[in-house]
């Protein structure tokens, strides 16, 4: 989708703790575009393209939003968290290996938003109720589970979590 | 061909001074959809999102003020959705959670869709738009800021500031009706606010405008004593006649004449919560 029509644009993104830097980029460029094809980092999952799907979603700046939302070109001074960044050295992180564990993952591509999505909810609800995981992956959309997978894994963390 | 984000409104508004053109990014829900399938080429950009001026939210006694760049997930819970409950039930049928961490007032107000999930909340509420633009300060109600299907009375070189909401004693509740529960544009959207002698409705995705059925609200404070439950028949044509002021169309989200029945139905719902 890039339509560069010179003069491009030249900027830096903090993503997962590092800088990088985007050079010859189309103004309208989305974070989920320059991660995926410029950046190297394409766990983030397009679909969409219009905020519906959930598959791209990222932490910016302590929220959990759809990149392909986000204009890359204006997220210069955020803190940016993808897939990539979750886990420990090239580890799974326990959200992951819940998924697996619980039979969440089927074709996979909505796994990584799901799990960005699961992170960032267990970082701010120690133990959340059902109704609460449902609502905090109700933009997050998977065609292959039907969910109960999903939420089962989700309540797995939360039991692994509270017993280490 | 530029993105600026500026970190103070001053320093916005001298950027949109130096470039009258530039496309005004807020939480970029809108505005990226357009970018992504729509084929949109803006040529510059200013993000709104870096301005802690438009970040900031006021419960004051009299009137609570929240910034443009205060994004939808803020007014879900604490102090604007005990302040302001009808907002906050608005604000939870936004899109997503993901939506709602991005999405803004002050983008609703820039885009003024029909169907803008916060809109009839301002116009229920006889809320205020704040305005800052090169001749200095505006203040206008909502029911003349929003002139159209996504038109809005902003001149050229201005910015929406805050929007400034009267505080009351009134009753207040949001209802909307779409074709499944998250992630759903609306289909219809009513706010209602009642007090001891007077009621305030406002319809939303069904005209051009959010409309305010003030013939439906003058009728009902002469038909009855809204310090008292409203006798149902009174309610059946109270909610007769908000239905009469909506003015639907057809398309692919809905007939108009079942965005017209759920506006009844969510006229007579509202109004018999407020008694619960």
């Amino acid at each position: 989708m890039t339509k560069s029509s010179p003069p491009s644009l030249d900027y830096r993104l903090t993503v997962n703790g590092r800088p990088h830097e985007v050079q010859d980029s189309w103004i309208g460029e989305s974070l989920l575009y320059v991660l995926r094809e410029r950046l190297g980092l394409p766990g983030s999952k397009g679909a969409c393209e219009q905020g519906e799907c959930g598959s791209c979603t990222v932490v910016v700046d302590g929220r959990a939003v759809c990149s392909c939302l986000v204009l890359a070109a204006s997220a210069v001074d955020s803190e940016i968290t993808t897939i990539e960044g979750l886990g420990a050295d090239q580890a799974l992180s326990d959200v992951q290996q819940a998924f697996i564990d619980a039979g969440g993952v089927q074709c996979g591509f909505c796994t990584p938003g799901f799990v960005v999505a699961v992170h960032h909810l267990l970082s701010n609800h120690h133990d959340p109720s059902d109704n609460e995981i449902r609502e905090a992956l109700s933009g997050n959309i998977c065609r292959c589970t039907g969910y109960g997978r999903i939420l089962e894994a989700v309540r797995e963390v939360v039991v692994r979590r509270r017993s280490s | 061909m530029s993105v600026l984000v500026p970190r103070s409104l001053s320093e916005a508004l001298d950027l949109l001074r130096s470039d009258p053109s530039a496309t005004l990014l807020a939480g970029g829900t809108d505005l990226m959809v357009e970018i992504n399938l729509h084929d949109r080429r803006p040529r510059s950009v200013v993000s709104l999102s870096r301005i802690d001026e438009l970040k900031t939210f006021h419960v004051g006694d009299d009137v609570v003020t929240i910034g443009a760049a205060v994004p939808y997930a803020d007014m879900e819970h604490g102090p604007l959705a005990e302040a302001l409950p009808a907002l906050a039930q608005a604000a939870r049928t936004v899109g997503s959670p993901q939506i709602r961490a991005a999405g803004t007032l002050g983008g609703n107000l820039g885009t003024c869709s029909p169907a803008g999930d916060g809109l009839p909340v301002l116009a229920a509420l006889d809320a205020v738009v704040d305005v800052v633009g090169p001749d200095g300060d505006r203040h206008i109600p909502f029911n003349d800021f929003m002139v159209g299907v996504k038109r809005n009375s902003l001149a050229g070189g201005e910015i929406i500031r805050s929007v400034s909401i009267p505080r009351s004693d009134c009753w207040q509740g949001y209802a909307k009706v779409g074709s499944r529960n998250a992630m759903v544009i609306a289909t219809a959207s009513l706010c209602l606010s009642r007090s001891s002698s007077s009621v305030t409705v406002a319809l939303g995705a069904v005209g051009p405008t959010i409309i305010r059925a003030i013939d439906a609200e003058s009728w009902l404070a002469d038909a009855c004593d809204l310090s008292l439950k409203v006798p149902s028949d009174v309610a059946s044509e109270f909610a007769d006649r908000v239905a009469a002021s909506a003015r639907p169309i057809d398309d692919h989200r809905s007939t108009a004449a079942y965005r017209r029945h759920a506006v009844r139905v969510l006229a007579r719902r509202l109004l018999e919560r407020s008694e619960s």
